[in-house]
Order: structure tokens, then C-alpha cells, then sequence
């Protein structure tokens, strides 16, 4: 900050500058995704030693299906953690979808179409989050306690649904297909291309674009390496999942989602407005932004994941129970959201940030599964885990004041 | 028609129920000029300002806009005729980098999809931050929480001269700002009022005042009760009229009078 640069576009330099200018922000404590690549790498060396089966194409494809839900309900997280507010309701939001689902296809002689009961358990997940959210912003009572009522009651409400049955075995096929059927291999490969041919699209139009604005672009040869990279990354899961049984469904619909709320939030008004109200809600206001309509959006948003998770975590099951939609899933959804970057003070972080901080997690699940330890296990070290990915941002932030960055 | 000023108040008057905020002030700023609005603490510069944002309703009297007496109702009416304030505290979101706070609110959209223009909006900030000569921005991708006092200030008066402001206010610009850093802010209020524009000026410090106003008004317990122009008057002038300007009607007594 101390030298005053011009800021004139400084074009397209070479890779090397690149790299420099990426190294000088790590070091300055902008480490963007960088410490939880680095985790994962460390976990998959960690339990492959252990266990010589943690990195097969099967387990590979268990961690994709395992990481699903988790990713799914984050990326909710994600929105609500954005505006800074919490919502600890979506385990059992998830449930109360899972449920209407299940018992709405019973084949009773009264069972439903499956496209009314989805639409109908998901629409209970939007309307469960505008009610949040016209609480929290209309009356005035912060999200946390809210929606720790919200957390109590609407698992009543899975109680109440489930009834005496205490088990619903769900017999839907395109449900249980969700996350126990696979793309045939061509298939897959076919999704692949297109994939990457339309992000390198995408690229290479924003490059062309910025370069006839002259405005500061990045260097063809770095576009070129993220597409490449992008290519690689993707063509490896998709190769190691068909030596096993394949893609799951349930990984495009994750990437489906991945994509449609990361264009939200980068792409539209309604994203930038969200990043503007957990930066600095007073400057929204003043801005003109209808601040309480984005939050009960938000909230919407982050309850529809759930139900989105919730029918996942049926499918995954193959049933409900009076159980749905408890244990661990809140605690992982949240800690998903942290863990991959997001702050909890609202304004910083990403719709990646869910699928990162989920594969951590459910790689920590999955590896001490195979390690043959239990839940109190696995509850300890996801908690070292968390406390580590706060320390390591907490640490990082510390240093972009220090550079004048924060 | 170079002699209609860009704003002037006729006689308004604004109370909250029984403390008078204003009482009858008489206010004008000229085009092309900074007008500096000095006065202690609850002088009523504050209010004043407001009312000409539209956060505030006037109880009586009359704003003209360029000679048409106009009712403003809200910020959003403020800003259709050209009227744009930069509070003391800025309102920029940290998070945010310069070129999305600039547009906050007033996304340049693509069509079909409606979404985020990038480019357009990124080379008219550059556009408008140049025109300023504003050039101690390194990026103007960067998060504005990197920035110091006086490039938040510079980004802030940007953001308010962008949308083709007839008239600009700025309350305590330099009020947190260190010696350098006043410079380059004074400086740009110069430049303000050098394209045309209307200026008005809030400031507690006279040595500024004196640096770039054209003219100087004193309001003294919700009253005018002094303007000068900088050239014909003194610091002293000025002090004594903040401190003991003569009020046409002393506060207190009102309330008696309209009893009477």
C-alpha cells in the first residue's frame, strides 16, 4: 500500500508474473481455497497409508454419494453464513422433506405422482424458509434463536409425520435412483466434453471481452492452464468413478447446483446484493436495497437446500425414519460451509467453499469408517478439523491486516 | 440564467415536535462553486442536509432545484434530480471491491439474462476515478476494506459524481483524514466544483474551508446567520458568527410566541 502504482491495465503478462502476483497474496494471507487442497491431499495420504482401500475407484465413488447431501445442504449454509445470520434448522427441514416425500409415495392405493411429491417436499422447504425469514426480519428476533425453535419444532413435525410407523421404506425408483443408480459410462463421457468446451466458452469469451474494453486481464496462457486443469480434474473423477460403477446421479444434480447458485451469486444482482448486505447492511439500505427481502430469499434458498439434501439422504437410505433429518447432519452442513471458507461473519466466502469443506468431512467420515473406529472417533477428530479450518482463516486474516489487506 | 443557483431554500423551517431545527433558513449554492456549511454542534447542518437528501420532510418554506420549486421525497428522488450525499461515515461495504460499491444499487445489467455487466461497469469506474484524477488506487478490483481513509473518501466521491450529479454533498470529509490524505480530498473537491457541479461543503475545520469554499454560510442554532465570501472575510469573521452570530429569534421563546 505504500507505493502509490498507477492503475493503468497492465495487461497480459506472462505466467511466471502470474504465479508471483498468486504467491504474493498467499503471503500477504489471501490463501483463497489453498488450505483445504492441501488438507484433503494430506488426508487421502494419511488414511491411504492406514488403509489401502480408502483411495479405490469404489470408495471414490461412496465419497461422492456419502459428500452429496452434506455439499447440498452447505450450499444453503452458504447463503444464510453470507448475510450473517445462521440457520440451525436445516437438519430437520431436511427430515420434514424427506418424510412428506417417503409418505406421500407409500403404495397405499393413495400414493401421489413423483414429480407432486417432490415438488411438494421441496416446496415445504420454501415455505419453512420464508417463514424464517418473515420472523426474523419482520419481528425483529435474531436467526440463531429462530431457527433453534425452527430446529425443536420441525422435528415434531418429523415425529408427527412418520406417526406409529416408525419406519417409511421408500419405493419410488426415480428417488432411490438418485443416488443408487450411475450414468453409463458413454454418457458420462458425452457430460464431460460439454462441460469443458463450455467453460472454456466462457473463458475465453470474458478474456476477449476484457481485452477489447483494455481492461486488465489475465494471461492467455493462464486461461488456457485453468481449462486444461479443469479438463484433468474433472476427466480423472469421472475415469476413476466408471472403473467402479460409474457416475451417480446424485453428482449432477450437486453440479448442477454448484453451477446455478454460484452464477447467482456472481452473476446477478440478487448475488451482489447478498455480499452487500453481510458486508455492510447500512450501506445496502442506503443503496436502495430492499435488505429484509434478501434475507427472507436467503432463507428460502437455504431451507429448499435442505429439502434438496433431505431427499438425497432418503434416497441414499432407501427409507425414513423418526430419526430423519438428526444426528450429525446439521453439525457437518454447517461445518461443511466453515471449513471450505466461508466466514461466519457474513460477506466472505463462496458456493464452493460447501463442496470443499463436505469432502473433507465426509472423507474424515469415510476414512475412520474404514478404519473400522466409531462415531466418538470420528466426532473428535471433525472437530479438531473445524477448530483447525477457523484457526488457519482466523490466522490468515491476522496477516492481511498486517499487510493492509484485511 | 447563470444567476439561478443550482439549489436555494426559501424560509424552511423543520422541528421535531417542540425542538426547532431550522427555523426559516435562507441557503443557496451556485453551480461551478463550493459552498462551505459551518456551524458548532446542532447548528443544524445535519438537518439541513437531510432535508435536502429527502430523508427529511420540511415543515415550511421551499426548495428550488435550478429555479423549480421541487418536493423530494426519499434518496431515490434525490438522486433522479442529480442531488447525491456522501455521509461522514461513507456507507462502502468492506467486503465489496471499488467497482462493485460504486454500482451498489445501480448494477449496469446484460441482456437476456439480466445478469452483472462487468466489464461496462469496471471501465466507467476507471472512467470516472481518471476524471477525478484519483490515482493512488492500485486496483480497482480490490476490496475497498485494503484501502486507506482518503482513497474510501476519493472512492465515495466517485461513487456520488458518477451518475451525472448536478449537486454534490459532503459531510466531514476530512474529519478522520491525516495530512496527506486531506490533500488529496481537498483536491478533488476543487476539481468538483471546477466541472460544474454544486458543492456543498461540511466541514468543522476552517482551515479547509478557507483552502476551497467560494462562499461560507453560518448557521447558529437552526439559523442563517451569516455568509461571507472567502475572499472578504476572516477566520476570525467566521468563528465569531459560529459562536455568537445574531439570531432573529432566540429558541425558548417560541413556544411562548405561539401561545400569544
Amino acid at each position: 500500500m505504500s507505493t502509490a502504482a498507477p492503475p493503468a491495465p497492465s495487461g497480459a503478462a506472462g505466467l511466471t508474473d502470474a504465479f508471483r502476483e498468486w504467491w504474493t497474496d498467499v503471503r500477504e494471507g489471501q490463501l483463497g481455497s489453498l488450505p483445504i487442497i492441501i488438507g484433503l491431499i494430506i488426508i487421502a495420504i494419511v488414511f491411504q497409508t492406514q488403509n489401502d482401500r480408502f483411495l479405490t475407484a469404489g470408495n471414490f465413488v461412496n465419497l461422492i454419494v456419502q459428500s452429496a447431501a452434506y455439499t447440498t445442504i452447505a450450499m444453503g449454509i452458504v447463503f444464510v453464513l453470507l448475510l450473517g445470520e445462521i440457520d440451525l434448522s436445516v437438519g430437520y427441514v431436511s427430515g420434514v422433506a424427506g418424510v412428506i416425500a417417503a409418505v406421500l409415495l407409500i403404495p397405499d392405493g393413495n400414493e401421489v405422482a413423483t414429480w407432486i411429491a417432490v415438488a411438494l417436499a421441496l416446496g415445504s422447504g420454501i415455505a419453512i424458509g420464508c417463514l424464517h425469514g418473515l420472523i426474523i426480519t419482520k419481528i425483529g428476533i435474531p436467526s440463531f434463536v429462530v431457527t433453534l425453535a425452527g430446529l425443536i419444532a420441525w422435528n415434531g413435525v418429523v415425529l408427527l409425520l412418520i406417526g406409529a410407523r416408525g419406519t417409511v421404506v421408500l419405493q419410488d425408483d426415480f428417488l432411490i435412483g438418485l443416488a443408487n443408480d450411475f450414468l453409463p459410462e458413454s454418457t458420462s463421457w458425452i457430460l464431460w466434453l460439454l462441460a469443458v468446451v463450455i467453460f472454456a466458452a466462457i473463458q475465453l469469451n470474458e478474456l476477449r471481452v476484457r481485452r477489447k474494453a483494455s481492461l486488465e486481464h489475465d494471461p492467455v496462457s493462464l486461461v488456457v492452464l485453468r481449462i486444461a486443469f479443469l479438463a484433468v480434474a474433472l476427466g480423472v473423477v469421472v475415469w476413476v468413478a466408471n472403473e467402479d460403477r460409474g457416475i451417480p446421479y446424485v453428482f449432477l444434480l450437486v453440479g448442477f447446483f454448484l453451477l446455478f447458485w454460484g452464477f447467482v451469486l456472481n452473476r446477478t444482482k440478487f448475488g451482489r446484493y447478498v455480499y452487500a448486505v453481510g458486508g455492510s447492511a447500512e450501506a445496502a439500505r442506503r443503496a436502495g436495497i430492499n435488505v429484509d427481502r434478501i434475507k427472507i430469499m436467503c432463507f428460502a434458498i437455504c431451507s429448499f437446500m435442505a429439502a434438496v439434501g433431505g431427499l438425497i439422504l432418503a434416497s441414499r437410505l432407501r427409507s425414513v425414519d423418526t430419526n430423519a433429518g438428526g444426528g450429525e447432519i446439521l453439525l457437518y452442513s454447517i461445518a461443511a460451509a466453515v471449513i471450505g471458507g466461508t466466514s461466519l461473519f457474513g460477506g466472505i466466502g463462496h458456493i464452493r467453499s460447501a463442496l470443499l469443506g463436505a469432502l473433507v468431512i465426509a472423507s474424515i467420515d469415510n476414512g475412520l469408517g474404514l478404519l473400522g473406529l466409531g462415531s466418538g472417533e470420528k466426532f473428535v477428530i471433525t472437530g479438531g478439523v473445524l477448530l483447525l479450518a477457523v484457526t488457519v482463516d482466523s490466522l490468515s486474516r491476522r496477516r492481511q491486516a498486517q499487510t493492509g489487506r484485511a | 440564467m447563470s444567476d439561478t443557483p443550482l439549489l436555494e431554500l426559501r424560509g424552511v423551517s423543520k422541528h421535531f415536535g417542540a425542538v426547532i431545527a431550522l427555523h426559516e433558513v435562507d441557503f443557496q449554492v451556485p453551480p461551478g462553486c463550493v459552498t462551505a456549511l459551518v456551524g458548532d454542534n446542532g447548528a443544524g447542518k445535519s438537518t439541513l442536509i437531510k432535508c435536502v437528501a429527502g430523508i427529511y420532510r420540511i415543515d415550511g418554506g421551499q426548495i428550488l432545484f435550478e429555479g423549480n420549486p421541487v418536493n423530494i421525497h426519499g434518496p431515490r428522488e434525490a438522486a433522479e434530480l442529480g442531488i447525491e450525499v456522501v455521509y461522514q461515515d461513507l456507507a462502502l461495504a468492506d467486503n465489496l471491491d471499488v467497482v462493485e460499491n460504486m454500482f451498489l444499487g445501480r448494477e449496469e445489467v446484460d441482456q437476456p439474462l439480466r445478469t452483472l455487466d462487468e466489464t461496462k461497469m469496471e471501465a466507467r469506474a476507471r472512467e470516472t476515478l481518471k476524471s477525478l484524477s484519483v490515482t493512488t488506487i492500485r486496483s480497482v478490483r480490490q476490496t475497498v476494506a485494503g484501502l486507506s481513509g482518503g482513497q474510501r473518501q476519493s472512492v465515495a466521491v466517485a461513487k456520488a459524481v458518477m451518475w451525472n450529479s448536478r449537486l454534490v454533498i459532503l459531510d466531514e470529509p476530512t474529519a478522520a483524514l491525516g495530512v496527506a490524505q486531506t490533500r488529496q480530498v481537498l483536491d478533488l473537491v476543487k476539481r468538483l466544483a471546477e466541472q460544474g457541479l454544486g458543492v456543498i461543503l461540511i466541514s468543522h475545520n476552517l482551515h479547509d474551508i478557507f483552502e476551497v469554499a467560494d462562499h461560507i454560510t453560518v448557521l447558529r442554532l437552526g439559523q442563517n446567520v451569516a455568509e461571507f465570501k472567502r475572499e472578504e472575510t476572516t477566520e476570525q469573521e467566521v468563528v465569531h458568527a459560529i459562536t455568537a452570530g445574531k439570531l432573529t429569534k432566540v429558541p425558548g421563546i417560541v413556544d411562548e410566541e405561539a401561545v400569544a
